[in-house]
């Protein structure tokens, strides 16, 4: 082990750590918004809504997220779309994961017992009620799990976006195992920081679980 | 902006379907490795000697905090550093394999954990020893019970099986990018490839369903 290239290339790969955790973050808030919004379509009573609920959802997950990345990147700007890098990673990685998150949050607000709902109604709750203030406070906790599951995946996901020069974790490690030869050393290095990353995500995860899905 | 032909991509055919063969290879390929070596890991976890146990938990450890293309480039690059020139095919299958063997093994260890002791101390009354008591009557248990998620783990292989495009196998991916270079047009071959997946997807996912009711019906 080359333990002084590791310590020279260290300062590298802190900055696009920085990237890594930029560009998951972003893609976490777009990817929730759009998993919200999909879990929503996918329950509600318009057959309309849930089939576009049901064909975002099936599309994403059924393609891989490479594909899907290329199909912006790539093919955008012959339908008129011109995106950066790093913007169509954002866009890319969030459109994917908020595939997977919304069957985590529909299948939380379905796991809530439907004694709930029909308790709620009978007591004169309406639909948006129920939903509002007795099923969504239920199903938040049992989804904070799953949606964690999602978001490590998401950080170990961004590592695609290397693939449309986004300068980030992995780029920057396939540049240097190109140009040192290196290949353990340098995965080393990056490994390091993405366990960081990762851990610090699962670790907030099992916070938040104890805190509020614990009753 | 040009508009947007997809009879482009009929004299490509051809390549495009050549792609589809060496993902469905590649994948088959690298399930059946994640598979096996997924048990393995599983029970050297769980009953090896510590010198044999701990670099597995380590290695296992590194595997599911980092991401698999990150692990393709170290593999790809990491065999030669080590005097093993084999093909990127050999790479790339090895990569998968070994990727999803962790995840398969973290499912396993706890479908083997949570196979009723019974079985077992019956099996060594019986004379079984302990590989055979493995063998015959734990792990085929704890396979049986963990299917669904072992098959979610081979739907997640058939995706991800698009980055070995990267390490230069001429795959799925590989393919519609060779007919991008000539043509210009990556919306159509991407759309195409997607649409490809999509139908693989399907069809692996109607293979699981069935093998799924048929381990159901044998319990």
């Amino acid at each position: 082990m080359d333990f002084s290239l590791m310590q020279r290339v260290f300062p590298f790969f802190v900055e696009a750590a920085l990237v890594t955790i930029q560009i998951s973050a972003l893609a976490l808030i777009l990817g929730l918004a759009m998993a919200a919004l999909a879990a929503a379509a996918k329950l509600s009573r318009s057959w309309v809504l849930r089939a576009v609920g049901t064909a975002y959802v099936s599309l994403f997950r059924g393609t891989p997220c490479l594909i899907q990345l290329f199909v912006l990147y790539f093919g955008g700007p012959q339908i008129g779309i011109n995106l950066e890098p790093f913007a169509a990673g954002v866009i890319g990685l969030g459109a994917n994961i908020g595939a997977y998150m919304a069957e985590s949050i529909r299948g939380a607000i379905l796991a809530v017992d439907k004694g709930q709902t029909e308790a709620a109604r009978t007591i004169g709750f309406g639909r948006a009620q129920t939903m509002r203030l007795v099923v969504l406070p239920q199903a938040a906790r049992l989804m904070i799990r799953p949606l964690g599951v999602n978001t490590v995946a998401l950080v170990k996901g961004s590592a695609l976006v290397s693939t449309i020069s986004v300068v980030e974790l992995t780029y920057t490690a396939q540049r240097f195992i190109g140009s040192t030869y290196k290949p353990f050393e340098i995965f080393g290095v990056a490994a390091l920081l993405y366990m960081i990353i990762v851990y610090a995500v699962a670790r907030t995860v099992d916070m938040l679980d104890r805190r509020y899905a614990q009753v | 902006m040009q508009g947007l032909d997809f009879s482009t991509v009929l004299p490509y055919t051809d390549l495009l379907l050549k792609g589809v063969w060496w993902t469905v290879v590649l994948t088959t390929s690298s399930a059946v490795l994640s598979f096996f070596a997924g048990i393995l890991f599983a029970i050297a976890v769980l009953y090896a000697p510590a010198v044999v146990a701990y670099p597995v938990r380590l290695f296992m450890w590194l595997f599911m905090g980092t991401p698999l293309l990150l692990q393709l480039f170290l593999i790809y690059f990491g065999l030669v550093q080590i005097g093993l020139d084999i093909p990127a095919l050999g790479a790339g299958i090895l990569g998968l394999g070994l990727h999803f063997a962790v995840y398969n093994a973290d499912v396993l260890r706890a479908g083997i954990v949570a196979v009723d002791p019974g079985q077992s101390e019956g099996a060594r009354s019986i004379g079984f020893g302990r590989w055979q008591t493995l063998r015959y009557v734990v792990v085929p248990q704890a396979v049986r019970n963990t299917a669904p998620p072992i098959g979610s783990n081979m739907i997640a292989l058939l995706k991800e099986s698009s980055l070995v495009s990267v390490i230069g196998i001429a795959e799925l991916v590989h393919a519609a990018q060779l007919a991008i270079s000539e043509t210009f047009r990556p919306f159509e071959f991407y759309i195409t490839a997607a649409a490809l997946y999509y139908l693989l997807n399907l069809v692996l996912e109607e293979g699981l369903r069935r093998i799924e009711k048929k381990v159901e019906v044998s319990r």
